[in-house]
């Protein structure tokens, strides 16, 4: 795969002018995507193997995967993060199909929706604090029956979070990948007849989740698949979630690499990289081991249509989803509201249910700073999501996301290979290249992350849109160009919107390419929320995630409030 | 090419400085002449990376900068860290990318195993400065020995110490009798055995963590002098044998017995706020007193010490030797070294951290300004923190820890 991502971004331009146009965009794509995450790797690989001549690696050697392999209790780390993969991907998938399955096309469908979607916007590391100061034995629960019911004065001596299965840590993924696969699954749910295979299934005599399970599940499991394994991907290698919420002793495989990255014994960068390799090596054992259970997946299916079994009555099987669904919501938002509640908390004992006194003070101290930050997060995320739209709605338009396969799996490529194994490689390439920390350069990497999500966004609207449209347009006499700007363009308004916020969303969220290729000169509002994360004050920690919320938040309201305002007189563009 | 340049530079530095002066303006920044430093400095931005987990300490910085601002026309701009060691990794990626002029990091928050490796590879700013910086004959050399050798290495002027530092236990005065306190390692042990569960120390390499196993490691090491220097691998496992003795004894005790620990200091105050934890421990005396002047910490927090010794040292700045502005830097550190920063810093109220300067060489207002300060309820006085125990060397640090790792790493 590697050598036809190298070869490619030639060979359009070696095909002739006429290709060549029609390939611009694409070529462009699979360059600024494709080099850097290749050269990324090469940077890990080579001190893997112990080339890094800064620090005295002149020759091949595989000394370092020898110490990795003596690291103490390294299998249980692999293990740790495998298992969070494949549990995490298969519950919220698991919730969001029985959902969709039992609710799509009702009306508690779009309630559960707009309930769900602001989730997206929150970041992983925010919902994580919230899950703690929510479930923590010092946290909100144990203080709502205590003492009365407990008769705890002092908080009970339990192992939550941070519990040696990473319960707490899966929940936490759980409960911010479900809102983002439902709303993959809202993508690309106009592109499946729901409404006749409900019908049919139904006088066939199925209940709705059985009926929704065999006739629509797999036609609408083959659009989701790649944000699926980009869970996989995501859940196998996170780091902050994992370090807030996860097991300490030992830690997951990708929070014991970043430790080998920061010791202050630099020869540990050797080790690092191997661990990289291997971080490499276990999401990729995460992806088959998901593709063998696809496979699982498909057999039970086809048994469970052939059975003919019809299940009529699955109301208590759809009220868990949507039980779970409107939970994991509620949770998240609850953990917002006592972040929140922190933030502006003087002297807050155990068992108290509110603090003795507020203040103003957290607030006071952090805005002054903390407006650079911002500042820069908002240029930042929308000149990074604007650019994205464009380079998107172009690629689109060329349909050069759909020539052939190497394409897809550059564009995807930031989506499916961990950070951790690319990003430290790309940062000792930039400086190798003696390219400063500057805004246009720090751009560019949030572009090669930013673009993805974008793509995938715009993309299933792009498609739904009826052709016809178009058709006649032409048929006007219209050219290409007038009818994307004036056909398609205006029509899709609210699917460019959302695809720009989620950009937005995802450059304003973006931790380790930030610190690194900013060089901690460029500061956002998340790279300014972990550093004082690391100090552990809760009152901090309340401000800026709650400042991490906002500012993406803000992205996505811009992108429902617009086409109020635009299509204030057009009955059939508001929803 | 460029390297070598620098190197010839470097050694004709050492040979004879005054030929260098005449020589040239860029790499001849020099903190012993003042003025020309000053009037280089001005219109420079410093970039002063620097762990940024504390919004008090923020502040702080923030006001220094915007007085050298004003005052010499020096901007700064905090670099704000989760660890120190992305500071030395960026400045060793420098190096390694050739990029021995304009680096991007100024100043850096350092001391102990990060200074070590700075200095081993040569990343650090040289010849040494700290000691020509105009304010460095007030610092207190002769009673903090420590502001000229961190944790065993010398320091020959390659950073310029900002504040001290000394290990202070705090309790709750509401729950625990002040009879019951330990007075050394072993009284702590006797404490976790009668109060299971209700102490911890900060997960290794946590800075504070690792510090705790040193100070129970120079109070239970049958031969004190060996932490001086470096480890010797002949006889570690012996000389460590107590240490870990000592904690297979202890974790079953701990918080959470053990299985988890508090990930840093900030996290252990909000246990002992939560009532999770009875005695915590941080390496700034004033730090309990801060906490209830911010509202973390209920004003029934309390301070002492092991009458024996606790564990000492004291924290700097250092210049990289890419750094773009030098001389920016220098001011920076001279006026963070002023008794006008290092007053202010000292008060509870701002950030709560120990001089060190020594107050009999101050001028008499600056002492008065000292004196006048209202420590707080919860901080020991100077002369009742008890004698300081010198820093083990480096090695142990890394050592410890590695082995630490190897026998705890899989508690659960």
């Amino acid at each position: 795969m590697e050598r036809r991502t190298e070869d490619n971004p030639g060979r359009p331009l070696a095909n002739g002018k006429t290709v060549s146009c029609r390939f611009s965009v694409s070529g462009v794509v699979l360059v600024m995507i494709g080099l850097p995450i290749l050269a990324g790797l090469a940077g890990t690989v080579g001190p893997a193997f112990g080339l890094l001549p800064a620090l005295g690696g002149n020759h091949l050697t595989l000394d370092h995967f020898a110490e990795l392999a003596t690291q103490p209790h390294l299998l249980r780390s692999v293990l740790i993060s495998f298992a969070t993969a494949i549990i995490t991907t298969g519950l919220s998938l698991a919730v969001v199909m029985l959902f969709t399955a039992g609710y799509a096309g009702t009306r508690m469908f779009s309630r559960i929706q707009h309930l769900v979607s602001p989730l997206l916007a929150i970041p992983h590391a925010a919902a994580a604090f919230g899950l703690v100061f929510l479930v923590a034995p010092s946290g909100l629960a144990m203080r709502l029956v205590s003492p009365g019911l407990t008769g705890y004065d002092s908080p009970p001596d339990w192992l939550v979070p941070q519990d040696p299965l990473g319960l707490t840590m899966m929940a936490g993924l759980i409960v911010k990948e479900m809102p983002f696969l439902f709303l993959v699954t809202l993508a690309a749910l106009p592109q499946v007849p729901l409404l006749q295979a409900r019908h049919l299934s139904a006088s066939l005599g199925y209940g709705r989740t059985r009926g929704f399970l065999i006739s629509v599940w797999p036609l609408l499991y083959r659009q989701i698949r790649l944000p699926v394994f980009a869970v996989v991907a995501y859940a196998s290698s996170v780091v902050d979630v994992a370090m807030i919420l996860g097991p300490a002793l030992p830690a997951p495989l990708a929070v014991r690499i970043t430790g080998w990255m920061a010791d202050s014994d630099l020869r540990m960068r050797f080790l690092a990289s191997a661990g990289a390799l291997l971080q490499l090596g276990l999401t990729t054992a995460a992806m088959v081991t998901w593709l063998a259970l696809e496979q699982v997946g498909s057999v039970l299916l086809r048994r469970m249509s052939g059975s003919g079994v019809r299940k009529a009555d699955d109301r208590l099987l759809r009220r868990s989803a949507c039980a779970v669904m409107a939970l994991s919501a509620a949770l998240v938002f609850l953990g917002l509201a006592t972040l929140l509640v922190w933030s502006v908390a003087g002297l807050w004992p155990f068992p108290a249910l509110l603090p003795d006194s507020f203040t103003l003070q957290p607030w006071l101290r952090a805005l002054p700073q903390a407006g650079v930050a911002i500042t820069m997060t908002i240029s930042l995320a929308s000149s990074s999501a604007a650019i994205a739209l464009l380079l998107a709605i172009g690629l689109l338009w060329q349909g050069g996301h759909r020539s052939g396969q190497a394409m897809g799996s550059v564009l995807y490529l930031p989506l499916i290979v961990p950070q951790l194994c690319f990003v430290f490689g790309l940062q000792i390439l930039s400086v190798t290249l003696g390219f400063a920390a500057s805004f246009p350069l720090l751009l560019f990497v949030h572009l090669i992350f930013v673009l993805p999500y974008v793509v995938l966004s715009l993309s299933q609207p792009w498609q739904a849109l009826d052709r016809r449209y178009e058709t006649l347009a032409a048929g006007l006499g219209k050219s290409p160009l007038q009818i994307l700007l004036q056909i398609r363009l205006p029509m899709l308004t609210r699917a460019c919107l959302t695809a720009f916020a989620v950009g937005f969303a995802v450059s304003a969220g973006l931790y380790l390419p930030t610190l690194l290729i900013g060089a901690g000169r460029i500061v956002t509002i998340t790279t300014e929320a972990v550093a004082l994360s690391s100090g552990g004050d809760r009152r901090a920690i309340g401000v800026y995630a709650l400042l991490q919320t906002l500012v993406p938040f803000g992205g996505f309201l811009i992108a429902s409030l617009v086409p109020h305002l635009l299509f204030r007189d057009r009955r059939a563009m508001r929803i | 090419m460029i390297r070598s340049t620098r190197r010839m530079f470097t050694r004709m530095a050492l040979l004879a400085p005054l030929a260098l002066t005449a020589l040239g303006p860029a790499g001849a920044t020099d903190a012993a002449k003042w003025d020309q430093v000053l009037a280089e400095a001005r219109g420079e931005t410093v970039y002063f990376n620097a762990w940024g987990g504390s919004a008090n300490i923020n502040a702080y910085i923030q006001w220094a900068g915007d007085v050298v601002k004003t005052r010499y026309g020096v901007t700064v701009v905090q670099v704000k860290l989760d660890d120190t060691t992305k500071a030395v990794t960026t400045v060793l990626a420098e190096k390694t990318a050739g990029k021995n002029e304009h680096g991007s990091v100024d100043l850096i928050w350092i001391n102990g195993e990060n200074f070590a490796a700075m200095k081993r590879q040569d990343l650090l700013f040289s010849p040494g400065w700290a000691t020509k910086l105009p304010n460095w004959g007030l610092v207190d050399i002769d009673n903090q020995p420590t502001t000229l050798t961190d944790f065993t290495i010398p320091t020959d002027g390659l950073e310029s110490p900002w504040g001290a530092a000394k290990l202070v236990f705090f309790y709750d005065e509401a729950r625990t009798a002040r009879k019951d306190l330990p007075d050394s390692a072993r009284d702590l042990l006797s404490f976790a055995q009668a109060h299971p569960g209700r102490f911890s120390y900060p997960q290794p390499p946590d800075f504070i963590g690792s510090s705790f196993l040193k100070q129970v490691l120079s109070e239970l090491i049958a031969d004190k002098a060996k932490l001086q220097k470096p480890v010797d691998d002949v006889t570690f496992d012996a000389d460590v044998a107590p240490l870990f003795a000592y904690l297979d004894q202890l974790h079953p005790l701990l918080w959470r017995k053990g299985k988890a620990f508090p990930k840093n200091y900030p996290d252990m105050k909000q246990k002992l706020a939560d009532g999770e934890l009875d005695i915590i421990f941080a390496f700034n005396p004033a730090e309990a007193s801060a906490g209830i002047a911010a509202g973390e910490l209920p004003d029934s927090v309390r301070s002492f010490v092991f009458s024996k010794g606790t564990l000492g040292n004291t924290h700097f700045v250092g210049i990289p030797y890419n750094a773009n502005a030098k001389a920016g830097a220098l001011v920076l550190a001279n006026f963070l070294l002023s008794p006008e920063a290092q007053v202010r810093k000292q008060d509870p109220k701002v950030w709560g951290d120990p001089t060190v300067l020594a107050l009999g060489k101050l001028p008499e207002a600056d002492r008065a300004a000292f004196a006048a300060l209202d420590l707080g309820v919860a901080t020991l006085p100077p002369d009742k923190l008890g004698p300081a125990l010198a820093e083990p060397h480096p090695d142990w640090m890394t050592r410890i820890e590695a082995e630490w790792i190897k026998r705890y790493g899989a508690a659960n």
